[in-house]
């Protein structure tokens, strides 16, 4: 496997145009270089997880989670949680109290 | 003072502390002398990422203090240095998860972990390098550095709790924390002659521990013994309200059981042996030392039952689905927003958006294997490919679980060989990621079933460690550590002396 190349578009799991559309989805602004390598390692990486698809399986119940646990509840309780301070102590930005954040809306909203 | 309390092990160090021998702020002193003469510098062990000496001397203070004013120590380890792995949230220093996106976070908050060590008179020493949030088998994924392994300072000590096992094995501290997702607690404590625990799914708080993979992570005890692990489980155990998936039930007696171990009796004990773990990709080494590993607990009396898990070849891949698909949820949380890294963005004259801000923070703040995780689960969660990927992998963890199961009816514990290999160059893997992954390959079917499971150091091939694995069943924690103090003990026996005191001195 060479990871510098691309996916193969003939031939492969995922191509390079879904790679940066997944990574759109995830808010990565990943550069062209990135794709390129990505695309060819995640290629090599789905094709071996994929096998996955060879356990006749269709019987099985799914697993979540190890522990079955379900309703857990603890007492309703007031108890002491972040002050006001605390909670932006890490902000990148704040005002008046609050998070300040970019724009959130589009330019004709 | 003549003897070097860097070598003393964790309950050595409690004893002379607490039969005031010794100071809690003169082991403190000693060990931020070590961290400071052998982490730094270029060819440095690198285990820290923050080092907290004055918190670490006044906390060391009060444990004095107490013990001069009769009130006794607050626990079994007060007083005793500790490494804590730095994706766990304390509210006086740093805490960075191995990125960039978190540099110079101080959270305002102690994880449950943290807190009960401090309620416990541990000193806590600083925060330890890992791979970035916790992905990868080396540390070298971290955005601060790798860590050097102290056997050999050209190699890596594994990952991603590669700077807290590291720590113990260049003698910067007797106890470290670590988290395992996949076997960022075991892989690391073989490659360091470590021992590391990874506790049953819900043995230890979740709550404050910067989430990896929710339904895989587990924090857990660090040690250069099995009984120090032991005492250090203890401490950290238990039911916490704050995490809801944590188990309402006593924590295992694994100081008791590791004490039972050391006067080296197993008879009477089945050890099964997975005959899926341990044959074809192994490393001639790595199975010459997990051999020799069988043929000493048959001298200490356990019955060898060979058991099969014929699922377990399938656990990789389910383990790289469900994991990066928890990944790519939980790193959402990473938004550029509320704390952490925020990007300034030029959008062409326009004032740049929520969306654009938060994509070009997340792409500068996250390395390449965190991004290549964020795809993988984006991916694999997508509709089209869920019931494929997805679905079938959370399958899997179920024929995984059945096949523990079946195999805990013919034997108490499981054993393997930690790892497939001894640890490998830096740099060696860092472009090949799949090759990364197979670090993973024996560790990851405990993770995916929730079970228990530990390394003890086995051996040494060319001068590097070797680990045992040895697997137990939900909360069965108290035999796994009776059988690795036993063999610890055979071993330390056979060997005239403990494997960690043969580490290549680290000079400063």
């Amino acid at each position: 496997m060479s990871a510098d190349s691309p996916a193969d578009p003939t031939g492969g799991v995922i191509s390079r145009d879904e790679v940066a559309h997944l990574a759109r989805l995830s808010r990565l602004a990943v550069t062209d270089a990135e794709l390129d390598v990505f695309a060819g390692q995640l290629d090599v990486i789905l094709s071996s997880v994929a096998r996955v698809g060879e356990v006749a399986a269709e019987d099985i119940p799914p697993t979540s989670h190890a522990v079955p646990l379900q309703n857990v509840f603890r007492a309703d309780e007031r108890r002491p949680g972040l002050d006001q301070e605390q909670a932006l102590s890490g902000a990148p930005a704040s005002e008046d109290g609050r998070f300040r954040v970019p724009r959130i809306l589009g330019e004709e909203q | 003072m003549s003897t070097d309390l860097t070598r003393l092990t964790a309950a050595e160090l409690a004893g002379k502390i607490h039969a005031k021998e010794i100071s809690a702020v003169e082991a403190a002193r000693a060990h931020l002398d070590r961290i400071a003469a052998v982490d730094g510098g270029e060819n440095g062990v690198h285990a820290f990422l923050h080092v907290a000496g004055e918190s670490a001397i006044a906390s060391a203070e009060l444990v004095d203090a107490g013990i001069a004013a009769g009130t006794g120590p607050a626990s079994s380890l007060a007083g005793v240095p500790l490494a804590l792995k730095d994706v766990f949230t304390t509210r006086d220093m740093p805490t960075t998860c191995g990125s960039k996106i978190l540099e110079g976070w101080q959270p305002p908050y102690d994880a449950t972990v943290t807190a009960r060590l401090r309620a416990a008179g541990v000193t806590i020493l600083g925060k330890t390098n890992m791979d970035e949030f916790a992905m990868g088998s080396s540390t070298e994924h971290s955005a601060y550095g790798v860590t050097r392994n102290p056997w050999d300072r050209s190699r890596v000590p594994g990952g991603s709790g590669g700077g807290s096992a590291a720590s113990l094995a260049a003698f910067e501290a007797p106890l470290a924390i670590g988290t395992d997702t996949g076997g960022s607690i075991r892989q690391p404590a073989a490659f360091t002659g470590t021992v590391g625990v990874k506790p049953t799914y819900g043995g230890v708080s979740r709550y404050g521990l910067v989430a990896c993979a929710s339904s895989l992570d587990q924090a857990g005890p660090c040690a250069r013994t099995v009984l120090d692990a032991a005492l250090l489980h203890e401490v950290i155990g238990g039911h916490d309200p704050l995490d809801s998936t944590s188990i309402d039930a006593p924590v295992p007696s694994v100081v008791a059981a590791a004490r039972r171990g050391a006067e080296g009796d197993l008879s009477g004990l089945k050890v099964g042996v997975v005959r899926e773990l341990g044959g074809e990709g192994y490393e001639p080494g790595v199975r010459t030392a997990y051999d020799a590993s069988l043929r000493r607990l048959e001298k200490l009396g356990a019955d060898l039952v060979e058991v099969s898990c014929p699922h377990f070849e399938y656990a990789m891949a389910a383990y790289y689905l469900i994991l990066p698909s928890e990944v790519s949820s939980n790193l959402a949380r990473f938004d550029a927003m509320r704390y952490g890294m925020r990007s300034t963005v030029s959008s062409g004259g326009g004032v740049a958006s929520a969306e654009e801000v938060m994509a070009a923070t997340r792409e500068a703040g996250f390395g390449p294997e965190v991004k290549r995780r964020i795809i993988l689960g984006t991916y694999a969660l997508s509709s089209g490919y869920y019931d494929a990927y997805y679905g079938q992998a959370q399958k899997i963890r179920t024929l995984i679980s059945r096949d523990f199961e079946a195999a805990f009816t013919q034997a108490d514990v499981l054993v393997s060989p930690t790892t497939p290999t001894v640890p490998f160059p830096i740099g060696d893997k860092i472009d090949d990621p799949l090759a990364m992954y197979l670090n993973d390959l024996a560790t990851i079917p405990t993770n995916l079933a929730g079970t228990a499971g530990m390394s003890v150091p086995s051996g040494l091939s060319d001068g590097l460690p070797t680990g045992l694995q040895i697997m137990a069943p939900a909360l069965g924690e108290a035999l796994m550590y009776r059988v690795g103090a036993a063999f610890e003990a055979a071993r330390d026996a056979d060997d005239g002396g403990p494997l960690i005191a043969r580490v290549p001195e680290v000079a400063p």
